[in-house]
């Protein structure tokens, strides 16, 4: 075990090494760049014994990592914002096929007008492809959850996307313990694949799937993601006990007397924990839930922790234009509709496009929360920071 | 034809273990018109069996063709192909 500072790319640079992964399929794209620069020094100085394939686009890259998946390899890519919107078709193969393939995604805005900042448009835009969607706050949750996604990917055979904000978390050096490689390899040891190309096993895929079938066969993501649940927290588990960091589904802070709360998720959990202590501090009770596994959703801790809150802002860093609300909200939403005592909920928009959000704005945020309560109604959602 | 499997009994993964599962389904509910064989009139010349895009026409024993209906589409290429019109499209009910 050894402690070193490293970017939030290097750190998942380090955990997909450390992985052992076999195989590496990506085209550099900013902000997830140096991810996959870092690989290809791993193979080339003999670090890391993998398999580094120069594809011409995110969509070759992604297909690269499925076929290689099929023939039971461990595969790993990394892309951000318009890779990742270039990789939409296969996105969906890749979790019809049931291939257990890593993927970084560091988190940036979509075109146009072309962005290269954090937020999570890039993301919510793929949110129903059947890809488990991680999401981090720190380098040291980007190599953690990176290294838990490869056990999770393979358990469960579903990819899994790891989310983290480009610049904010990609681009920061942080201070990272590094596990040893032993260690790694325990808890990821080397696994023969179900859905294995090989000779002795023949069959088709990629196949056509006619109305009589194609239903059920989707169905089976549906249900392979749903039931991820209980093998995610169990991996979760195991890996505390192994390194001694947990996660959980949501993370919660100052929440056990909470009024008020705000819902985030991804690296300005750390603003929103500042501003908590300082309004503590002004006698509020308040808190902040983050969420880390947003695919599957955790409505059953979202309704544990929100139920009897009287008021929660959820902070969108995405926006859903022409829509009821913005994404995060209208799952938050969605879970709590059958709660009798569920909180009134209020959607914020902050951040789009890497627009900084301030420790006064997120001031103003709780207060809003505040008001809406008092006001016994919430108001259509509220752009934080926008210029009129 | 045999019964639909359920969710839970196919293998995961849009994976095809066995050959040839195609004849699991019937393939011809858009049909509007069959072919319909008149026997004595059919010289056994083979055209039909040739020209049938969907694999659907069947040699009888006595040399003579059949259509299985599973897999008939109706296109009536068949029936063009026959010299003799031994084959006539016949509407569904
Ligand atoms: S109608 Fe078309 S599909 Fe049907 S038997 Fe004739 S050629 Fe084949
Ligand atoms: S094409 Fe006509 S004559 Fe020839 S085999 Fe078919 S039905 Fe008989």
């Amino acid at each position: 075990m050894k402690r070193v500072g490293l970017s939030g790319n290097y750190a998942v640079a380090y955990a997909a090494k450390m992985a052992d992964v076999d195989l590496i399929a990506a085209y550099p794209i900013t902000p997830q760049t140096p991810i996959v620069e870092k690989l290809s020094e791993f193979v080339a100085n003999g670090e890391l014994e993998a398999e580094y394939i120069n594809v011409e686009s995110e969509h070759s890259a992604l297909s690269a990592c499925v076929g290689a998946s099929l023939t039971g390899a461990r595969v790993f890519t990394a892309t951000s914002s318009q890779g990742l919107a270039y990789m939409h078709e296969v996105l969906f193969m890749a979790s019809g096929l049931r291939t257990p393939i890593v993927m970084a995604n560091v988190n940036r805005a979509l075109s146009t007008p072309l962005n290269i900042w954090n937020d999570h448009s890039d993301a919510m835009a793929e949110r129903d492809s059947g890809w488990i969607q991680l999401w981090v706050t720190s380098a040291q949750e980007a190599f953690d959850a990176t290294l838990e996604a490869f056990k999770i990917a393979e358990e469960v055979l579903l990819p899994v996307m790891v989310n983290l904000d480009g610049f904010i978390l990609s681009h920061t050096y942080e201070p990272v313990v590094l596990p040893d490689e032993s260690l790694v390899r325990e808890f990821v040891p080397p696994k023969p694949m179900l859905n294995r190309v090989s000779p002795k096993f023949a069959y088709s895929i990629g196949v056509v799937g006619p109305p009589e079938i194609y239903y059920e066969m989707k169905y089976q993501v549906v249900d392979a993601i749903e039931n991820s649940r209980h093998k995610i927290k169990e991996i979760d588990k195991e890996f505390g006990n192994k390194f001694g960091r947990e996660y959980k589904f949501v993370n919660e802070y100052m929440m056990e007397d909470a009024d008020y709360a705000l819902v985030t998720m991804g690296a300005l959990t750390g603003t929103a924990k500042v501003v908590v202590n300082a309004l503590r501090k002004e006698g509020e009770k308040v808190g902040v839930v983050s969420i880390r596994c947003f695919r599957p959703f955790p409505k059953e801790d979202l309704v544990a922790l929100l139920e009897g809150v009287k008021g929660v802002g959820v902070m969108d860093r995405a926006v859903m234009p022409g829509g009821p609300s913005n994404p995060l909200f209208a799952d938050i939403a969605t879970a709590l509709y059958g709660s009798s005592r569920r909180p009134l909920l209020q959607n914020f928009v902050a951040g789009l496009g890497g627009r900084d959000v301030s420790v006064e704005e997120f001031k103003a945020m709780f207060g809003l929360v505040k008001d809406v309560v008092r006001e016994g109604r919430p108001r259509s959602c509220i752009y934080v920071g926008l210029r009129e | 034809m045999r019964k639909l499997k359920g969710w839970k009994e196919i293998p995961i993964g849009a994976m095809i273990v066995e050959p040839g599962s195609s004849v699991e389904f019937e393939v011809s509910s858009w049909r509007t018109f069959k072919p319909v064989f008149d026997k004595k009139k059919c010289t056994k010349c083979g055209m039909c069996w040739i020209f049938c895009p969907e694999g659907a026409i069947n040699l009888n024993k006595d040399g003579t063709y059949d259509v299985n209906l599973s897999f008939c589409k109706g296109c009536g290429i068949c029936q063009r192909a026959c010299a003799v019109k031994a084959i006539t499209m016949v509407k569904e009910g």
